[in-house]
């Protein structure tokens, strides 16, 4: 039996990525990382800032998001992103500009703690690709 | 009758503008080609947000406390309406029909004597609209700058459509836009996206069991401000496909109306040279036979 299933990956301009031969997807979702394998239960959540890591036969593939949602249903899963990159792409001087974004709105007095947790997130991961 | 002259100037000038609106008519056909196609890559995000939402909304077990988002206020008295409209003219008639479509929709408004508030996005909209409508304006939003739809544009319109909804300053809303069929066929829509109609919700959907993480109403909460920002970033590009289609094919029918013109005011012209030909010649020739 194929243990492959479908992943899709969509922003608001495009259609990002389409793959169907994926054994695994780890996502970093809202209450921390989650692995997806063929016939999983369906799910819906939220991404945080952080890595998804796309296993298939043709290799491994990690892109950068910054924010999304992840559905799981009848072995599609379909991730809707306002921000991702390809980590193959992503030169310094973009995660720089991420991370002083993100610093700058860190520092604003007026945000709520949800956003405070998000944005430190953020900062985290773009340090570590850093 | 006019003189030789005036005619061959007359030629002229509306062959230069019919060499404007020829260029006009090829750039508007470049850039429908890349808006036609942002428009087609735009469409499965905005189809699954809209899937999740109705299998989410579907879902939900405890009525009484769903999103006001979704539900709505409970009232139907204050009406806000997005108007999307273009910058730029010279398209025909696609501002003037969403304009039509909208103010149908204002009359109807007046009459059941709820207040109406209204936010214009594209210059052309407010132009239109101030008129009559000036006192219900609330803000008039324009995206001159931008060159490309970008999503970050529709976001700030959703944001402000959000604040002032948990201002509670309306209770409906609706956005008005060009839908893209063709080049020539550009059809106005209406769609309400506060409370959110589930006028397409499909059966199968309501038997998966989805696990959620973290809890739907949490979900719902984020996901439903988002699908705001993601119905009128359609919205937009359904409408820039549409503006250029209307373009295009406004200059085309310019560029034709410009060589029937030039073909009549030739005829004329070589009428008129004719004319005076023939009139100098009859005038040497019995001038001669008076002799």
């Amino acid at each position: 039996m194929s243990e492959e299933f479908k992943i899709e990956i969509v922003n608001p301009e495009k259609s990002f990525l389409s793959k169907e031969d994926v054994t695994e997807v780890v996502v970093p979702a809202f209450e921390g990382e989650m692995g997806i394998l063929k016939d999983h239960i369906s799910i819906i959540s939220f991404l945080k800032p952080g890595i998804i890591k796309i296993f298939s036969k043709s290799g491994e593939e990690h892109y950068y998001v910054g924010d999304g949602i992840v559905e799981f249903k009848n072995n599609n899963l379909s991730v809707l992103t306002s921000s991702i990159f390809d980590i193959k792409d992503f030169d310094k001087d973009k995660i720089n500009e991420l991370l002083q974004q993100a610093e700058a709105h860190s520092s604003n007095s007026e945000i709520t703690d949800q956003d405070k947790y998000l944005v430190d997130q953020k900062i985290d991961v773009l340090k570590t690709l850093n | 009758m006019a003189t030789l002259d005036d005619l061959k100037k007359r030629i002229a000038s509306v062959k230069s503008t019919q060499k404007i609106t020829k260029a006009m008519k090829m750039v508007a056909a470049a850039k429908l080609r890349r808006a036609q196609e942002n428009a087609e890559k735009g469409r499965p995000y905005c189809e699954k947000m809209n899937n999740i939402i109705l299998n989410l909304s579907s879902g939900i077990s405890d009525k009484e406390n769903t999103p006001k988002l979704l539900s709505g206020t409970g009232e139907e008295k204050v009406h806000l309406c997005i108007v999307l409209t273009s910058d730029r003219g010279l398209c025909g008639g696609f501002n003037s029909n969403i304009i039509k479509k909208a103010k149908a929709y204002f009359k109807k408004i007046s009459e059941e004597e709820k207040t109406l508030k209204i936010i214009t996005v594209g210059s052309k909209g407010y132009d239109q609209l101030k008129r009559v409508y000036k006192d219900n304006i609330v803000e008039k939003i324009s995206f001159k700058d931008s060159k490309t739809i970008n999503y970050l544009d529709a976001e700030k319109v959703g944001k402000l459509i959000i604040e002032n909804f948990e201002k509670k300053e309306f209770d409906i809303c609706t956005i008005f836009y060009n839908k893209f069929k063709n080049v020539i066929t550009q059809i106005p829509q209406e769609q309400q996206i506060i409370p959110l109609k589930n006028s397409e919700a499909d059966g199968n959907s309501s038997d998966d069991n989805y696990e959620f993480e973290p809890d739907e109403d949490e979900i719902l909460s984020i996901l439903l401000p988002k699908n705001i920002s993601t119905q009128i970033f359609k919205a937009m590009l359904e409408n820039s496909a549409s503006e250029q289609g209307s373009r295009m094919s406004a200059m085309d029918s310019a560029t034709r109306n410009a060589g029937e013109m030039v073909d009549k005011l030739t005829i004329e012209y070589n009428r008129s040279r004719q004319a005076a030909i023939t009139k100098e010649l009859i005038e040497i020739i019995s001038g001669a036979e008076s002799l």
